[in-house]
């Protein structure tokens, strides 16, 4: 990047004090403004991760011991399935790409809204509903056959409840679909103009590749739910077997879709990072260039690895190699993105604040969750471990390790721009360790678990396996707990934390340049970019020249 | 960048090495091994454990590092040197990591066709285009050649004397495994036993035709390494060679219901004279009554379930289960379509 125009930033913010005066109303209102969208996002779905949570710790009660004492087999297999579908579908995707996604995009571009903001209220108002229809299939028996919800199995037990979950996940894949469409033309079109494509945050990158999964994968789960919803209500046999149905193409379809969710549901929280450690390293990311298009080849790597889930499904010899090794070259891309972020930090001025700290712990955990998951892509290793908690174990390093890491981090970093106010610093700290800690002692020894014979979504289980699984539930209420001095930072730092400014961090992206909150429509005087996004550094440099 | 001197970074590179080798041969992580199959998993999963312990080490050293001696001193509110890239670094960390996974694919297709054996991990719909494959192999052509249905010309005594370990010579157990909610019955096609539990001879080769009466399950043994799905309406199939004599858990891998969690049974692996005796003994046990078959596999299965969830032979448990799993009807009507 060349520094010819090299200026400082802080000459251009506007003078114009954030309007602070906002309405609370708005917030329950069919607002249009891509902020106002941003937040409901946010604060939505992570009622619904504290509920998950909640939902999570029955699970590991339950798993206190071998015996089932705490839960019936029947409650149990319905707490792991609307577990699994909140965490994924109403906190995971709703918070990386609605909620930071909207909140950031734009101002990130310098665009005044996203590219159709009466979609993107729809896109946000499907899915209270969604959620709320999920929980109250509790009432009726909800659905019981896992997230993944494998017929035969889903279309024999609790039909309310499978119903009511084919229908929430339509909705909310629905949702998806309409948030990534808005993205992708957000980021291609409304740029301001002395903004090119590769000058672009990289957090934009990252939600251009998680969009174009989005829109390429998720009607597919919904042809497959559509589908599924046929057989369980109508009495179709596309996938039932006593009808001449094939059960494994629901596999196919499901995963087709599910194996891109996970990128979708890490792939922008890869590009969070990519935007939190130079700020905090105050060093430029290192390779900007490939870890841009390393979120490109994630993304369409990422269509074509589904049926590594399948190993043991009876799928072909061909498929099951072509398969390992599509899924093992996406550690490539991975790898260079890891990397990278060492590369940036290494040599840095490091502020180990909050959001630096869930940032690095984000590299630390990922990695974890990316080893084993090369691990899993070897066939001969995963007939061993497939569906036991060595793969609990992997997913959580990456969906917690990863995706939940990272969403703290973002909240850290990106706070004081969304309320105006720092977040506490201490709590901070606290709720990073503990966290850190209860993270790791309830996922770590799921790995052993796994390997030594205990399958997943299990009630009960062999009693050689007692300790260990004493030890992640206790691990889990450390983690249980980690999340009450965040939630006690966050509201009372919305109201009465510290006034951030404008840039608290001095970052360089285009968001810092405006007010905090920023106002309606998002900057008072139109940006114009002097620097690139991760331009650290070069201001001592050429002082040093000069001087 | 700063970059340590040569003997620093040799010597922390051989340390790193070292460990990463150890840790890959001590990790002291998988259970038992008890098949041919098991041992070369296990290499593999060596492997990648000596691989994955360099790779986490030099992250996390490289993290950990940064954290403590890259922090910003007090006072210091001047950025780092930038420094935005190094062509060579990238490259090398692109060009490794392909290598490493490059031959990681190649070991485990290795690995996957060593334990295949002839494509027998599958499904059905391959099962008659790989018939010429397995029969063209020495050694396995009674194997393909013999109809599933309870032949009586394949006397083990018939079978050639080997040496222990050559298991391609030996013509294999055929055992059906059939997975219902929630137990598994073993059917013998050349005896017409009919067990809840999965009785082998060491070192035989033993073919598996897995099928599911009602759902999906899955066919695991922690301690064969191996696990094959069950699926309705569809024959899915393992070969392997249990090696180690003992008795193993046998433990349905996929969510099949409520009572997922209890559908376990035992795998014996005897020697192959107890063996012998033990299918003798059936034999003359066996009966054509289907209730009283439907009965022994019931307690069975329900019996070495209930020993497995450690209640020793607590009788109201086990009345409990025999109630609640599965009705008595319903084994007599499976057992019936045996």
């Amino acid at each position: 990047m060349t520094q010819a125009e090299l200026s400082d930033p802080r000459q251009l913010e506007p003078i114009v004090e954030a309007d602070n005066g906002s309405n609370w109303r708005e917030y329950f209102s069919f607002s249009t403004d891509h902020k106002v969208i941003g937040i409901q996002y946010l604060v939505t779905s992570f009622v619904f991760y504290l509920i998950g949570g909640v939902l999570a710790e029955l699970v590991r009660t339950e798993l206190a011991t071998p015996q089932v004492d705490f839960v019936s087999r029947e409650t149990y297999n319905a707490l792991f399935t609307i577990h699994a579908t909140i965490m994924i579908f109403l906190w995971i995707i709703p918070t990386l790409t609605g909620g930071f996604g909207n909140f950031l995009i734009p101002l990130m571009i310098g665009a005044r809204d996203m590219a159709f903001p009466r979609l993107n209220a729809i896109a946000f108002w499907m899915i209270p509903p969604a959620g709320i229809l999920l929980l109250c299939s509790f009432f009726v028996g909800p659905a019981s056959a896992g997230w993944t919800s494998y017929p035969p199995l889903s279309l024999t037990v609790n039909k309310a409840g499978e119903a009511i979950w084919i229908a929430g996940v339509i909705v909310l894949g629905t949702s998806s679909i309409m948030a990534g469409l808005n993205f992708v033309v957000t980021i291609l079109k409304m740029r301001i103009p002395s903004m090119p494509i590769k000058k672009m945050p990289l957090f934009c990158w990252a939600m251009l590749a998680t969009s174009a999964l989005q829109l390429t994968a998720t009607p597919v789960l919904t042809g497959a739910m559509i589908l599924l919803g046929f057989d369980l209500l109508v009495g179709t046999a596309f996938f039932n077997p006593t009808g001449g149905g094939d059960p494994i193409v629901y596999q196919h379809m499901f995963w087709f879709y599910s194996h891109p969710a996970v990128y979708i549901m890490i792939l922008p929280a890869f590009g969070m990072i990519s935007e939190i450690l130079p700020v905090h390293a105050r060093k430029p990311i290192f390779g900007y260039l490939a870890i841009a298009y390393s979120s490109i080849a994630i993304s369409f790597l990422g269509l074509i690895v589904w049926a590594h889930h399948m190993f043991t499904s009876g799928t072909p010899d061909w498929l099951r190699m072509f398969f390992m090794i599509a899924t093992m070259v996406i550690a490539v891309p991975t790898g260079i993105k890891v990397f990278s972020w060492v590369a940036t930090i290494w040599g840095g001025k490091l502020r180990l604040n909050s959001a630096m700290l869930f940032a690095i712990g984000f590299v630390s955990m990922f990695v974890v969750g990316g080893l084993s998951g090369i691990m899993v892509a070897s066939v001969p290793f995963d007939i061993h471990v497939h569906d036991t908690y060595f793969i609990v174990a992997h997913l959580h390093y990456v969906l917690f390790g990863g995706s939940v890491f990272g969403i703290y981090a973002g909240m850290y970093h990106w706070f004081p721009k969304i309320t105006g106010r720092l977040l506490d610093e201490t709590w901070g700290k606290i709720h990073f360790a503990l966290t850190f800690f209860g993270f790791n002692m309830t996922f770590l020894p799921m790995h052993v678990l796994g390997l030594q014979g205990m399958n997943r979504r299990v009630a009960e289980y062999d009693p050689k396996f007692a300790t260990i699984n004493m030890i992640c539930t206790i691990g889990s209420y450390i983690l249980a707990v980690s999340t009450i001095p965040f939630v006690i930072n966050a509201i009372w730092s919305w109201s009465k934390g510290k006034i951030a400014g404008d840039n608290p961090w001095n970052a360089l992206t285009l968001e810092w340049l405006t007010t905090s909150p920023p106002p309606v429509e998002n900057f008072h005087i139109d940006p114009v970019l002097t620097t690139g996004p991760y331009d650290y550094g070069y201001e001592e440099e050429e002082e040093a020249l000069v001087s | 960048m700063k970059v340590p001197s040569t003997i620093t970074a040799l010597v922390v590179g051989i340390t790193l090495t070292l460990a990463s080798l150890w840790i890959g041969q001590n990790h002291g992580l998988m259970p038992v091994s008890a098949s041919f199959e098991a041992k070369k998993i296990d290499d593999l999963f060596n492997a990648m454990m000596a691989i994955s312990a360099g790779l986490f080490f030099i992250v996390q050293g490289a993290i950990l590092y940064s954290v403590f001696f890259f922090r910003r001193r007090p006072g210091d509110d001047t950025d780092a040197a930038p420094i935005e890239g190094n062509v060579p670094l990238e490259i090398l960390w692109t060009a490794v990591p392909t290598v490493i996974v490059m031959w990681l694919a190649v070991y485990s297709f290795d690995v996957y066709k060593a334990v295949d054996g002839g494509n027998a991990i599958g499904s059905n719909h391959m099962a008659h285009q790989h018939a010429p494959t397995m029969a063209s192999m020495p050694g396995s052509a009674m194997a393909a050649a013999m109809p599933s249905g309870g032949s009586l010309f394949s006397n083990p005594l018939a079978a050639p004397p080997i040496s222990t370990g050559d298991n391609a010579a030996q013509e294999p157990l055929v055992v059906n495994v059939q997975g219902l909610q929630y137990a598994w019955i073993m059917t013998y096609p050349e005896t017409g036993i009919v067990s809840g539990e999965l009785r082998l001879p060491q070192n035989r080769p033993v073919r598996l035709n897995i099928s599911a009466n009602d759902v999906i399950h899955a066919f695991w043994v922690p301690e064969f390494r191996l696990k094959q799905d069950a699926i309705p309406g569809q024959e899915t199939h393992l070969s392997f060679t249990p090696n180690r004599i003992g008795t193993y858990p046998l433990i349905c891998a996929e969510l099949c219901g409520a009572y997922h969690g209890g559908m376990n049974t035992r795998v014996i692996v005897q020697s192959p004279e107890e063996y012998q005796a033990w299918e003798n003994s059936q034999k003359t046990v066996a009966t054509k009554d289907p209730v009283t078959v439907a009965a022994l596999i019931h307690d069975e299965a329900m019996a070495s379930q209930v020993k497995a969830m450690g209640f020793g032979s607590d009788h109201s448990v086990m009345n409990h289960l025999r109630h609640e799993a599965i009705s008595m009807t319903e084994v007599a009507q499976i057992a019936q379509s045996l």
